[in-house]
C-alpha cells in the first residue's frame, strides 16, 4: 500500500468528516447541552433554591453534569463507524490508527465538550456561581472535558462490539474520571475563595498531555480487539 | 536464560505446574490461617488505646495489602499477555480478578466494622477508604467487561487492556483522593498508631499476611486451572486426564 | 491466652460485635470464593466427561449403523 496523503491530511479528513456528520443531525450537538441544562435544573429542585447553598455546590453540580453529558455522546463515538464497516477499513489502512483515533476524539470534544464550555456562563448564572469562580469553571472545563473525551474513548473502544455496551461503558469509565473531577472542582473551590488555583490547572494540563499521548494507543488497541 | 519458562506457555504444562504448586500453597495457607487467627484473636495482647477492637487489624491489613498486590499482579499478567501474546497470562488475569475483588470487599467490610467503634461511623470519606472502594470498582469493571463478551478470546484481551489502563490510573486516583481529602477536611482520621508496632502484634500480623497471600495464590491457581480446562475442553489431554480420574 | 473465660473471648472487651462481624464476614467471603471455584472445577470435569461419553455413543451408533 502506498501512502498518498500526509498525516495531517488524514487527521483533517477524519476530523471534518465527523464534524459534518454531527452538524447534519443537529440532535447530536443539541442533546448533550439540553441534558446538561436539565440536570442543572434538577439540582435546585432537589436540594432547595437557597442561593448560598447553590453557590457552594455549583462547581460539583456543573462537573457532575459535564461528566454525565460527555458520557452520552461517547456511546456513539465509534458505534456508527463500527456498524457500517468504516472502522474496519480504518484499522486495515496503512495509516497509523492512533492518529485516526486522535482525530475522532478531537471531533467528539468539539461536538460535545466545547459547547458546554461556551454555555457555562449561562449555567453559572442559574446556580448563583460567584463571578470570581466563573473564569475558573470555564478554564477547568476547557482543560477537563477533552480529558473526559480521551478517557471515555478507551471505554467506548472496549465496548463498541457489544450489544449493550452503553451502561457497561459508564461502569468502566466513571471510576477513571475521579481524578479529573477532584482537581477541577477543587480549582473552582479555591478560586471562589480568591486564592491562586494555577496548581490544579497545571495538574489537569499535565493529565491532558499524558492522555493525548497515551490514550490513542490504548484506544486503538481496544478497537482492534473489538473489531477482530 | 528464560528458556525454562517457555514450556509453560503450553496449556497442559501450565496446568501441571498449577497442580504441583497447589498443595504447597494450600499447606502454607491452612497452617498460617489457623495460627494467625488463633494468635491474633486469643493470644496477642490488647492494644492500650483501642483495646480488643484492634484485633480486626489482623484481617484488615492483610486484605488491604493483598487487594493492591492482586491488582498489580493482574496488571503484570495483562502486560505479559498483550506483549508476548501468551494466552495463559490472559487466563491468569481472569483468574486473579474475582479473588482480588473478594479481598478488596473484605478490606472494605472490615474497615467499616473497625471504623464504627473507633471513628463513630461505618463509613467516612477517608482517602484510603475511598481509593479502596474505587479499586473494587476497577476489579468489577474488568470482570463485567470480560463476561460481557461472547467471544472469550476478545474478552480476555479487552480485560487485559482495561487492567493496564486501571493500573496506570490507580496511583493518580490514589494521590488525587488523598489530596482531596486533606484539602477538604484536614487529616482528622488518625492512621493506625504511628509508633512502631510492638513485636507481639507484628508477628501475628505477618503470619496473617502470609496466610492471605497464600489464600489468594490457592484460589488463583484453582481458577486458573478451571480457565485452562474450560478453554482446552475439546483437547485430547483434557479428555485423557478426566477419564483417568 | 489474653482472656480469662470463653465468655470474655466472645465479648472481646465490649467490641465483640465488630470483631466477630469482620472475622465472620471475612471467613464467609473467603470460603465462598474457595468453594465456588472448586465447584467450577467439578462442573467442568463432569461436562467434559459427558461430552466424551456422548461422542462415544455417537461413534458406537455409527458403527452399528455401518454393520
Amino acid at each position: 500500500m502506498v501512502k498518498q496523503h500526509s498525516y495531517w491530511q488524514l487527521f483533517t479528513a477524519v476530523f471534518s468528516k465527523d464534524l459534518k456528520l454531527a452538524f447534519r443531525q443537529r440532535a447530536e450537538i443539541v442533546n448533550p447541552i439540553l441534558f446538561f441544562l436539565i440536570v442543572i435544573t434538577l439540582f435546585p429542585l432537589a436540594i432547595g433554591p437557597e442561593p448560598g447553598l447553590l453557590a457552594r455546590m455549583a462547581p460539583g453540580i456543573i462537573w457532575v453534569a459535564a461528566l454525565l453529558s460527555t458520557m452520552l455522546g461517547l456511546d456513539k463515538l465509534f458505534r456508527d463507524d463500527y456498524h457500517d464497516g468504516t472502522l474496519e477499513q480504518l484499522i486495515a489502512s496503512s495509516y497509523p490508527l492512533p492518529l485516526t483515533v486522535l482525530a475522532k476524539v478531537a471531533a467528539h470534544w468539539v461536538i460535545t465538550g466545547l459547547p458546554l464550555v461556551l454555555m457555562t456562563p449561562v449555567f453559572a448564572l442559574l446556580l448563583n456561581l460567584e463571578s470570581s469562580a466563573l473564569l475558573a469553571t470555564v478554564l477547568t472545563l476547557l482543560l477537563g472535558t477533552p480529558l473526559l473525551s480521551f478517557i471515555g474513548a478507551i471505554g467506548a473502544g472496549l465496548t463498541v462490539g457489544l450489544q449493550k455496551g452503553g451502561i457497561l461503558m459508564s461502569l468502566l469509565v466513571l471510576p477513571l474520571y475521579i481524578p479529573v473531577l477532584i482537581f477541577a472542582t477543587s480549582a473552582i473551590d479555591t478560586s471562589s475563595m480568591e486564592l491562586a488555583y494555577s496548581g490544579q490547572l497545571a495538574i489537569l494540563g499535565a493529565m491532558l498531555i499524558v492522555a493525548i499521548i497515551a490514550a490513542p494507543i490504548a484506544i486503538s488497541s481496544a478497537l482492534k480487539v473489538s473489531v477482530s | 536464560m528464560w528458556k525454562w519458562l517457555h514450556p509453560y506457555a503450553k496449556a497442559d504444562r501450565a496446568y501441571q505446574l498449577c497442580n504441583t504448586l497447589l498443595p504447597y500453597f494450600a499447606v502454607v495457607t491452612v497452617v498460617c490461617m489457623i495460627v494467625g487467627w488463633v494468635w491474633g484473636l486469643a493470644y496477642a495482647p490488647a492494644d492500650y488505646q483501642q483495646k480488643d477492637s484492634y484485633r480486626i487489624i489482623f484481617i484488615h491489613v492483610p486484605s488491604a495489602i493483598l487487594s493492591m498486590g492482586a491488582y498489580s499482579s493482574m496488571a503484570i499478567a495483562a502486560v505479559i499477555a498483550l506483549v508476548w501474546q501468551l494466552r495463559n497470562a490472559e487466563l491468569a488475569v481472569i483468574a486473579i480478578a474475582p479473588v482480588g475483588a473478594c479481598v478488596t470487599a473484605i478490606a472494605l467490610i472490615t474497615g467499616a466494622a473497625w471504623g464504627k467503634p473507633m471513628w463513630g461511623a461505618w463509613w467516612v470519606w477517608d482517602a484510603r477508604l475511598t481509593s479502596e472502594l474505587i479499586l473494587l470498582f476497577l476489579y468489577l469493571g474488568v470482570l463485567s467487561l470480560y463476561h460481557a463478551f461472547e467471544d472469550k478470546k476478545a474478552a480476555g484481551r479487552a480485560a487485559c487492556i482495561l487492567a493496564i489502563v486501571g493500573v496506570i490510573n490507580l496511583p493518580i486516583i490514589h494521590f488525587s483522593v488523598e489530596w482531596w481529602n486533606t484539602l477538604h477536611q484536614g487529616a482528622t482520621i488518625t492512621k493506625f498508631d504511628t509508633k512502631a508496632i510492638d513485636p507481639s502484634m507484628f508477628w501475628p500480623l505477618m503470619v496473617n499476611i502470609v496466610a492471605f497471600a497464600g489464600f489468594v495464590g490457592v484460589v488463583t491457581l484453582i481458577r486458573l486451572k478451571n480457565e485452562i480446562l474450560q478453554r482446552e475442553k475439546h483437547r485430547p489431554w483434557v479428555r485423557d486426564m478426566v477419564e483417568r480420574g | 491466652m489474653q482472656f480469662d473465660s470463653f465468655a470474655d473471648f466472645i465479648a472481646m472487651g465490649g467490641y465483640g460485635f465488630y470483631v466477630w462481624l469482620s472475622f465472620g464476614s471475612c471467613a464467609l467471603i473467603l470460603l465462598g470464593i474457595l468453594f465456588s471455584s472448586l465447584n467450577d472445577t467439578k462442573r467442568i470435569f463432569s461436562s467434559v466427561k459427558q461430552q466424551a461419553q456422548r461422542e462415544e455413543r455417537i461413534k458406537k451408533a455409527k458403527q452399528e449403523a455401518g454393520q
